[in-house]
Parts: structure tokens; C-alpha cells; sequence
């Protein structure tokens, strides 16, 4: 080209520098793009140490939710106490209260420490029935009533220990904390230690953290996550059932079919707002609209579902329209070219495209979902639930707990041993987003083989 | 090919096919198109010529309303095919677009297997009644466009993994499986060496004794040598309209002149 050699004659005028030198407008270039790089690395670092250390804190405190202190001795399940009839009817079992077991046990405690010889000095009647959980009557009376056969056997039972001395042997309690404690006393710990030296009790690890329901402020050994889990398990069912459809068939319709006018440019407005509306408002309005006026019970699975649903709508729905705009416009007229109608050509070739950034969308909302507190709260979910609820779609409607609001609750909690439950509680909370976050990963992958 | 055998060749067809009347298109308050009266006629090759910008692809997605995608579009005039307004309120574009295939300027295939491209639009028309016979009409369309003989071993292959030009052959055979009776193409050979070309003109040229094909080519001897008709665009008006023998030899308009020997464009 002759415009070349026009170009090109100003600068065979000027010095010829060598290539082997950086100029300093290249120097200059390349020390901005070091500062980023340094920048950007400072970030991901500072952002991984954070990291590392939040997961540290909640592990290191939440692992003990999982191992608790069980004292296991032989009780003899005497007739003359719990069935003085003999004849093994149920309902006169179901007469015999949670006092007589509570005794039973005492004395067999009483008559192991007898046995065995411990002495221990300045041990009060009061110190050796109290190492015993408050619980542990009531699980006692269970296991019989399940089983009635066992009436008149000397079984080995496996008591729960008192939060102090499940604390003792995880660090929380020491000889001189218990010494200004009116719950314990060293001669409580060292009898618990006594006990251990024969073999009879051990801090072992602890599933009935995982199955077990919420328990009262004195008997934080006892508490487990088992209705919160189930609780949150049913409202994300709830989420899916009903945001997920809902979502990204008005997305479809607003980005593939409504015409673009004054109304959808004000829907499309009021879908952002939505989005960014403080989850305590939609609290509000969960208790306005679904308890007070639509009649729902309170602290119910499905009015937190709802609730939850109606948070979760905005962002599903901003999350699927991007990734619809991001499908090039050409496989839509492709489509519509060879006679495809504009369903067709949505269901059959946007929608699959999409379906990668739609599914990231929503496991984004549901996680979200999965980790609100405050509009629960306004629900009534932060109540003190004892019994599972049933299975669905009956169990929707029952009361139930969530975990994050069951964290909150157990953090209000005088006794310390409920904040490594909280912590625990935490633990099971993260499992779950990690689960949801891997099955995302998982059917991602699947939708995106991009051919 | 030689070209001396294709502008020999006369064209015996007469019966219009599409015919165009008083056509105009606006995006939003842009006149794309003015008062452009045309007849495509049935079993005939009408290449549409002129510079970038003077509304080409705007006329030839009128012919089957791929315009109606267009937010901003509106088109005035009456465009009939076979007689029948297309613009009638009751025609549904779906049907029309099942009649009226068209080739995009850019390869647009499905993210989908080269097999199921070509048979995406037999199967959505219920063109086939088996799966013999859709094996039938993928293999017949992928010959005709030049393409089978490149693919045959790997028909369950993604489609947008094959090369450009293979790509819009492709798109090609997938336009040609639908069975149209008018093909419209933008530009199909643009991104295609010259021996895909003469492949595809070739293809073009067989096309025609089924289908009435309109395609927009920015090459002089691609309008000459693959097409009996040849209309030319300037500025959003059809300036000139005839056999593409005498347009090329013999032009009435001067900008039709100067456009043909490299003056503007
Ligand atoms: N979607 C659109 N919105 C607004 N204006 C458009 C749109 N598409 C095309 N135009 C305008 O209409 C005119 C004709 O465009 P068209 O694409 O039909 O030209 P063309 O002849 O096909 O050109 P080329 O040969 O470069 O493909 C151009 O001026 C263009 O700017
Ligand atoms: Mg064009």
C-alpha cells in the first residue's frame, strides 16, 4: 500500500531506539500493571485469610456440639417402682413420671459410687445427683415405654451427663471457674473424673446432636439441631416448589414475550426495588398477609416458606433474565428461520443455553433463603418447638425451628454451653449451603456441555 | 463452473412467485426502504446487489417477516406470496417462515449435534414419519449442500464445532431440510472459501428447480454467475430490476452502472 510508506517516513527521521531497552512509556505501562496485579493478589489473600479464620472459629467451637459426655452405669429397672401391677399395661407404664426414673437413677449412682469405693471430700448429696443431666430421666422413661420387656432387667444405661461436666471435659469448665459456680463444685468435677478413671464415663462422639430437638435453658446438653434442620428442609422445599416456577416463568415472559413498554419497564422497576428491600420487611408482611389475614398458623414451615418465596422471587427473577440477554440473539432468528414458533424457539434453544446461569440463579436465592433470620422471627419461628413435625404436606403446617434462627435463639442463651451448640449449629448450617452449592456445580455441569 | 453457461442460459419461468408492492420499513423514524415494487418469480434465482447499508437485508427478512423480531420496525406496502398478503392480519409468521426459509449472514447453528440441526425443522414440521425417513431427508439435505461428504462419520458431533464455512453449509442444509418454497439467503457465501462457494452455487443453482432462491451477494460474479434475476438497491430504493444478463451488460441507470464497474459501494 503506498499509504504506508507515507505513515512510515516521519519516523525513519527519528533516533532508532533499541527493542532490547524498555522505553519509559512502556516502563510505566508495565509498573500500573504490576500495582494491579499486586492489588487484585492483596484482595484474594486478605479475603482467604478471613476466610481460613472464620472457618477456624466456628470448627474449633462448634466441633464440641458434636461430642458430648455420657456416663454409662448398670440400673436395675425394678417392678415394685415402675409397674406394681406387673401386667405391663402401657397405660399404667404411662402413669409412672419422669421423679421415679430421675430416682432410679440417682440411686443407681449412688450405689456405683458405693461399689466402687470413691470418696471424695466435701461431696454433697446435691453434687452427685446434679451430675446427672435433667434430660436423662426422661430419655430413661423413653427407652422403657418403647421397650416394657425391659422391666425387671439390670440394663447399662447410657446417661447424658450435666452441661458443666460435658464442659469440664471439653475445656469450657476448670476447678477454679467451678468454684465460683453455684451449678457445680470441684468435688462434682472430680467425682465426674473419679467415675471416668473406672471407665464409666466418656466424651464421645454425638449424632443426637443432629436428631434431637431444641431442649430449655438448663439443659444445654441435651439440645440438638433436629427440628431446625427438618424445619429448614421444609421451607426450602416450599422455595423450590413454588419461586423456582414462578421465577423463571416470569422471567421467560417478561424477556422472550411481553412487549416492551411502559407497564413492563415499571414491573421490570419494581423487580429490582424488590430485590434490594430489607428481608425484615417481607417479614412484616408474611405476618400480615399469611397469619393475620390469611389464617395460616404461626411458626409453620410453610408461612416461612412463602415468606422466604416471595424474598427469593427478585433475585431468581434478575438472575434468569440475565442469563436469557445472554443468549446471542442469533439462535433465536435461527429458530424462528426455519418456522420454529416463539415457544419453540425458547424451549427448544434459549432455555437449554440459559439453563447454566438460570440454576446458579436460583441456588444463589435459595442459599440466601436458607441463611434469613429476621422475617422468621416476625413468624413466630424463634418459638421453643419440643416435637417433630410430621412428615409433608401435613408436617408444613405443623411448628417447627430453622437453623439460623435457631443459632440466634441459642446465642441469647445465659448459659455458655449453648454457644458452642449455636456454633454447632453453624457447622450443619454451612454443610447444608456446601451441599446445595455442589449439587449447583453438579447440574451446571451437566447443562454445560456447550456442544 | 463456467460462467458462459450460466448467462446463456434464459430464464423460461414466468409466474410470479412473491411480489412486492409499494413496500416500506421504518426503524423507528429511519426509512430503510422506499416504494420498492418488485415480482420474484417461481423457479428462479434474483440476486440482490447494492453498497452496505442500502437495505438488502432489510427487504429480504420483509419476505418473511424475520422483521417482526425488530422492536422498532414497521413495514408498510402489500408483499403477497403466491397471491396471498403475508402482511394479512391472520397470517401466522410461523407458517409463512415454514415456506419461506432463509440463511443468515453469520453461521448461526444450533448448540446442538450436526444431526440434530439438519433435522430440527423436518421434526418440528412433522415432516418425517419415522426415524428412517429423517435419516433420509438429513443425509439428502446435507448433500445438497455440499456438506456430507465432511460429516457423514461424525453427524452426532456438536455443530458449532465444524469450521465457518462448514458451519454455514450447515445452516444451509438446515434451511433446505424444512423443504421451503422460497429460500432467502444473506450473504451465504461470505464466510467461504471458493471452492465451498462454487459448492454452494452449485447448490444454489439445483435449488432453483425446486424453490424460487433470493440471495444477497456483494460479489459481481457471484450475482452473475448463479442468478437469472438481479435487482439493485441504493440508499433504501430498488433502483434497477431485470434479467442479470442485461443488468450486467447493459445497465439503464447510471448508479447501477458505476456501482457494477467499482465506482461506488
Ligand atoms: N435493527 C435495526 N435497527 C435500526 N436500524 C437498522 C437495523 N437494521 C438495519 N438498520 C438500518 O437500515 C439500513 C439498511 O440496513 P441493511 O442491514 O438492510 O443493509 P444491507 O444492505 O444489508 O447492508 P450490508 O450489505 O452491509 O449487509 C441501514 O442504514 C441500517 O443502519
Ligand atoms: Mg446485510
Amino acid at each position: 500500500m503506498s499509504d504506508a510508506t507515507i505513515e512510515g517516513a516521519p519516523r525513519a527521521t527519528q533516533p532508532k531506539s533499541s527493542l532490547l531497552v524498555a522505553d519509559p512509556h512502556t516502563r510505566r505501562r508495565h509498573a500500573a500493571e504490576a500495582r494491579f496485579r499486586a492489588y487484585g493478589l492483596g484482595a484474594i489473600v486478605i479475603s482467604m485469610v478471613m476466610l481460613v479464620v472464620l472457618l477456624f472459629t466456628i470448627l474449633t467451637g462448634g466441633i464440641g456440639a458434636f461430642r458430648q459426655t455420657y456416663l454409662e452405669i448398670p440400673v436395675t429397672l425394678e417392678d415394685a417402682q415402675l409397674d406394681k401391677n406387673g401386667n405391663r399395661d402401657p397405660a399404667d407404664l404411662g402413669k409412672v413420671l419422669t421423679l421415679t426414673y430421675g430416682k432410679l437413677l440417682q440411686q443407681s449412682l449412688e450405689k456405683v459410687v458405693a461399689d466402687k469405693g470413691i470418696a471424695i471430700a466435701d461431696l454433697s448429696a446435691k453434687d452427685l445427683s446434679g451430675l446427672i443431666s435433667k434430660e436423662a430421666p426422661a430419655r430413661l422413661r423413653d427407652q422403657v415405654l418403647a421397650n416394657p420387656d425391659l422391666i425387671g432387667q439390670t440394663i447399662t444405661a447410657r446417661v447424658l451427663v450435666n452441661g458443666r461436666i460435658d464442659g469440664y471435659y471439653k475445656g469450657r469448665v476448670t476447678m477454679d471457674s467451678a468454684l465460683r459456680d453455684a451449678n457445680t463444685s470441684p468435688a462434682q468435677l472430680q467425682l465426674a473424673d473419679a467415675l471416668k478413671a473406672q471407665g464409666m464415663l466418656a466424651t464421645k462422639w454425638n449424632w443426637s446432636f443432629l436428631t434431637s430437638p431444641d431442649a430449655s435453658d438448663q439443659r444445654p446438653e441435651a439440645a440438638g439441631v433436629g427440628i431446625a434442620i427438618l424445619g429448614s428442609l421444609y421451607m426450602m422445599l416450599v422455595v423450590l416448589v413454588l419461586a423456582v416456577p414462578i421465577g423463571v416463568a416470569a422471567s421467560i415472559y417478561l424477556e422472550e414475550f411481553a412487549p416492551k413498554n411502559r407497564w413492563t419497564d415499571i414491573i421490570e422497576v419494581n423487580i429490582s426495588n424488590l430485590a434490594a428491600v430489607p428481608s425484615i420487611v417481607f417479614g412484616i408482611l408474611g405476618l400480615a398477609a399469611f397469619i393475620n389475614f390469611g389464617g395460616l398458623p404461626q411458626s409453620a414451615p410453610i408461612v416461612g416458606g412463602l415468606v422466604l418465596t416471595l424474598m427469593t422471587l427478585p433475585t431468581i427473577i434478575i438472575a434468569t433474565r440475565a442469563a436469557l440477554k445472554a443468549v446471542p440473539p442469533s439462535i433465536r432468528d435461527a429458530a424462528l428461520g426455519v418456522g420454529a414458533s416463539r415457544m419453540q424457539s425458547v424451549f427448544h434453544h434459549v432455555l437449554p443455553l440459559a439453563m447454566p446461569g438460570i440454576l446458579t440463579g436460583t441456588i444463589i436465592g435459595m442459599a440466601q433463603a436458607l441463611g434469613e433470620t429476621a422475617p422468621l422471627l416476625l413468624i413466630g419461628m424463634v418459638a421453643f418447638v419440643k416435637n417433630f413435625p410430621s412428615a409433608p404436606p401435613e408436617g408444613l403446617f405443623e411448628p417447627a425451628s430453622a437453623l439460623p434462627v435457631q443459632v440466634y435463639n441459642w446465642t441469647q442463651r445465659a448459659d455458655p454451653a449453648f454457644i458452642e451448640r449455636a456454633s454447632g449449629a453453624i457447622i450443619v448450617l454451612l454443610v447444608f449451603l456446601l451441599c446445595m452449592n455442589v449439587l449447583a456445580i453438579l447440574l451446571r455441569r451437566r447443562f454445560e456441555r456447550r456442544w | 463452473m463456467n460462467d458462459m453457461t450460466l448467462l446463456e442460459r434464459s430464464v423460461e419461468q414466468t409466474e410470479i412467485k412473491i411480489s412486492a408492492q409499494d413496500v416500506q420499513v421504518w426503524y423507528g423514524e429511519k426509512h430503510a426502504i422506499k416504494d420498492v415494487n418488485v415480482d420474484l418469480l417461481d423457479k428462479t434465482v434474483t440476486a440482490f446487489i447494492g453498497p452496505s447499508g442500502c437495505g438488502k437485508s432489510t427487504f429480504l427478512r420483509c419476505l418473511n417477516r424475520m422483521n417482526d423480531t425488530i422492536e422498532s420496525c414497521r413495514v408498510g406496502g402489500r408483499i403477497a406470496l403466491d397471491g396471498e398478503d403475508i402482511y394479512d392480519r391472520r397470517v401466522d409468521p410461523v407458517q409463512l417462515r415454514a415456506r419461506v426459509g432463509m440463511v443468515f449472514q453469520k453461521p448461526n447453528p444450533f448448540p446442538k449435534s450436526i444431526y440434530d440441526n439438519v433435522a430440527y425443522g423436518p421434526r418440528i414440521h412433522g415432516l418425517a414419519r419415522n426415524r428412517a425417513e429423517l435419516d433420509e431427508i438429513v443425509e439428502k439435505s446435507l448433500r445438497g449442500a455440499a456438506l456430507w461428504n465432511e460429516v457423514k462419520d461424525r453427524l452426532g458431533e456438536p455443530g458449532t464445532g465444524l469450521s465457518g464455512g462448514q458451519q454455514q453449509r450447515l445452516c444451509i442444509a438446515r434451511a433446505v431440510a424444512t423443504q421451503p418454497e422460497v429460500l432467502l439467503m444473506d450473504e451465504p457465501c461470505s464466510a467461504l472459501d471458493p471452492i465451498a462457494t462454487s459448492q454452494v452455487e452449485e447448490l444454489i443453482d439445483q435449488l432453483r428447480a425446486e424453490f424460487s432462491v433470493v440471495i444477497v451477494t456483494h460479489s459481481m460474479q457471484q450475482a452473475a454467475r448463479v442468478s437469472q434475476k438481479t435487482a439493485f438497491f441504493h440508499l433504501g430504493n430498488l433502483v434497477e430490476y431485470g434479467n442479470t444478463d442485461d443488468i450486467f451488460t447493459n445497465p439503464r441507470d447510471p448508479r447501477t452502472e458505476s456501482y457494477i464497474s467499482g465506482r461506488i459501494g
